[in-house]
């Protein structure tokens, strides 16, 4: 069991006000991502969650149970830090039996709970080592089977990854998302890439300014941004936003297309725009195309496109595939079927 | 940086203090084993006649010298003792968000800068003086009899007033360690269900173990010479209660003028420190590797 409620949450550092009222509903044993720009709020409610912050004002429910003053060891979570936080003068097995000592656990469950988390993640081997004396992604390894060896009803992940280099980081999206397919336990992780929220998560929570902007699945969110900041943010390399001067429906300040949604031809189409720097990846290409009105727009092209720099081409793209924003920057409904 | 070149450049330039120091340490040495093998008393002038090691065999045959051997180590253990408990609780008061804490912090370092025969003479005549002292008032207050602290206890309070002395450093070196734990394991430990003194015994003891380590080798150094506290409070009395090493080998040679005799317990003490330096290191030096 892993559900976990939030009404009305909000959380004041002093007088600067960090979450507004805010209501979510994670359901047991849903994978959910904590997405934003550094500085929405989004560690903040995590730590509040684990019961590291206080709550201002509104509930936090697990299990149906009003947990907002319950103490962090209470309310049987269990939290993966940035920085893994793991004990450093105590070995690897000690570190994983911490909590279960804490909690009176008898010593031959510890020793048979350390070596089955240890076999999950491959840790048989470095059992006796100091964590000084792993890898980055080991370390990550042990801090997340400290977590495990407590059976949480939650897991939370404070950008557990950003300390990795990149290819392990890959490797330990996968890990975690095999983790959670096998141990089906609710998880709660916070990070700042969109790429580990789209690919890791079942439902992603959009954070801004305090608030939650979005929560959807991660497709839901790519092809149903509900306003220009989402639709920003969900998507990679991030859409273009073209103003609108002169359009039929006057409520359109700008466009928003995707990368990947332009279509290129070299004698006609809805905007015309000169090459800049083409960046090839191999798979694909992307273009920055400065257009008629100044502003410069990325482009996704196939990996062998022949176009080079300063060649003059025309991009459009399909009506249902543009997003149309207001003057506040929300998405005009009807506009993008 | 380490061409061939720039490292005897290095050794060129470090040359000149290298034997500056050497010179500082080796000549009143080598005065002093000199001094420690003749008789060599300031009230006989006339030939100093070498005398093999009667010298040493006066001194250490002394019973005065194990005494205050076993005063030297009294005194070293009780002021760490009481420095690195008091050290650490004052640290962790310390390192709570209290209001005004920077002048607190600056406040507690105050004792350090009092040079050690103020801060003896205002322990001897204003706190522990058995007619004017405040500890005598606070026992008259209470009914009981004052202690004459330095004819009753008089080891225990010099004690007292050199922990006194030590507590603040301690206690600051202490501090920035605690400062430097970092707060998530903590907060992975609140989330472990660990309480507050599982916290303190798990986590905060051993991260501090570097910064004890730090405490007691510097502190020993400065604790086997304490002279000035002695001198001006108890003069290493009664009897020899409160002599350590140091006032005997100052009694020896300036009191009763045997300069070859005072020679001899230095070059004495000077064994004992680096029999204390080798012990250290081997028992806690580990904890500075890494």
């Amino acid at each position: 069991m892993g559900s976990i409620t939030l009404k009305k949450v909000t959380k004041n550092f002093d007088e600067v006000n960090v979450i507004k009222p805010l209501d979510l509903e994670i359901k047991d044993g849903e994978f959910i991502v904590f997405v934003g720009p550094s500085g929405c709020g989004k560690s903040t409610l995590l730590r509040m969650i684990a019961g590291l912050e206080d709550t201002t004002s509104g509930n936090i429910e697990i299990d149906g149970q009003d947990a907002t003053h319950t103490p962090p060891a209470k309310r049987g979570l269990a939290m993966v830090f940035q920085s893994y936080a793991l004990y450093p003068h105590m070995s690897v097995r000690n570190n994983i039996a911490f909590p279960l000592k804490r909690a009176k656990v008898s010593p031959a469950e510890i020793e048979s709970k350390i070596a089955n988390a240890a076999k999950i993640l491959n840790l048989t081997d470095y059992l006796d080592r100091k964590p000084g004396q792993l890898s980055g992604g080991q370390r990550q390894r042990v801090a997340i089977g400290r977590a495990i060896v407590r059976q949480p009803s939650a897991f939370l992940f404070d950008e557990p990854l950003s300390n990795l280099d990149a290819s392990l980081r890959v490797n330990m999206r996968l890990e975690i998302s095999e983790l959670h397919k096998s141990l089906a336990t609710t998880m709660i992780y916070v990070t700042h890439d969109q790429v580990e929220a789209m690919t890791m998560a079942d439902r992603i929570a959009v954070f801004n300014g305090g608030i939650i902007e979005q929560v959807g699945t991660p497709l839901e969110l790519y092809q149903h941004p509900v306003n220009k900041f989402v639709a920003g943010f969900i998507g990679s390399p991030k859409m273009n936003f073209i103003d609108v001067t002169n359009d039929s429906n006057a409520q359109t300040q700008s466009l928003g297309v995707r990368p990947e949604h332009f279509e290129i031809s070299t004698d006609s189409g809805t905007w015309q725009g000169t090459v800049g720097v083409i960046e090839h990846l191999g798979s694909e290409s992307f273009l920055h195309v400065t257009i008629e009105d100044g502003s410069t727009v990325t482009v996704k092209a196939d990996g062998d496109c022949p176009l080079k720099y300063g060649d003059t081409i025309y991009l459009s793209a399909p009506e249902h595939k543009v997003h149309r924003f207001d003057k506040n920057g929300l998405t005009i409904k009807n506009a993008a079927p | 940086m380490a061409t061939t070149q720039s490292r005897t450049l290095a050794r060129m330039m470090l040359f000149p203090s290298v034997i500056l120091l050497l010179g500082w340490m080796i000549v009143p040495l080598c005065m002093t084993l000199y001094f420690s093998f003749v008789d060599y008393n300031l009230l006989i002038p006339g030939e100093r006649e070498f005398v093999g090691f009667l010298n040493y065999e006066f001194f250490l045959t002394d019973p005065a010298f194990f005494e205050s051997f076993f005063n030297t180590l009294y005194l070293v253990t009780g002021v760490l003792a009481i420095t690195i408990c008091g050290g650490i609780g004052l640290a962790i008061l310390l390192d709570q968000a209290i209001w005004g804490r920077n002048y607190v912090r600056i406040m507690v370092l105050a004792p350090f800068f009092v040079m050690p025969t103020v801060s003896a003479l205002v322990w001897k005549n204003m706190l522990m003086n058995p007619v004017n002292g405040l500890f005598a008032h606070f026992a008259i207050w209470l009914g009981l009899d004052p202690i004459d602290f330095f004819a009753q206890m008089p080891l225990f309070s010099i004690i007292i007033i050199v922990s006194w002395q030590w507590l603040p450093f301690a206690a600051l070196i202490l501090l920035t360690a605690i400062q430097s734990l970092d707060r998530e394991q903590l907060e992975a430990a609140d989330l472990d269900g660990a309480g507050p003194f599982s916290k303190f015994f798990y986590i905060v003891l051993p991260h501090l173990s570097r910064a004890v380590t730090a405490v007691i080798l510097i502190e020993t150094i400065f604790l086997l010479s304490i002279f000035a506290e002695i001198l001006v409070t108890t003069s290493g009395g009664p009897g020899y209660a409160s002599t350590n090493i140091t006032y005997l080998i100052y009694t020896q040679s300036l009191l009763q003028f045997d300069v070859g005799g005072g020679s001899a317990g230095g070059i004495v003490a000077v064994i004992i420190a680096n029999i204390v330096a080798i012990f250290l290191m081997r028992l806690i030096g580990k904890n500075l590797e890494g």
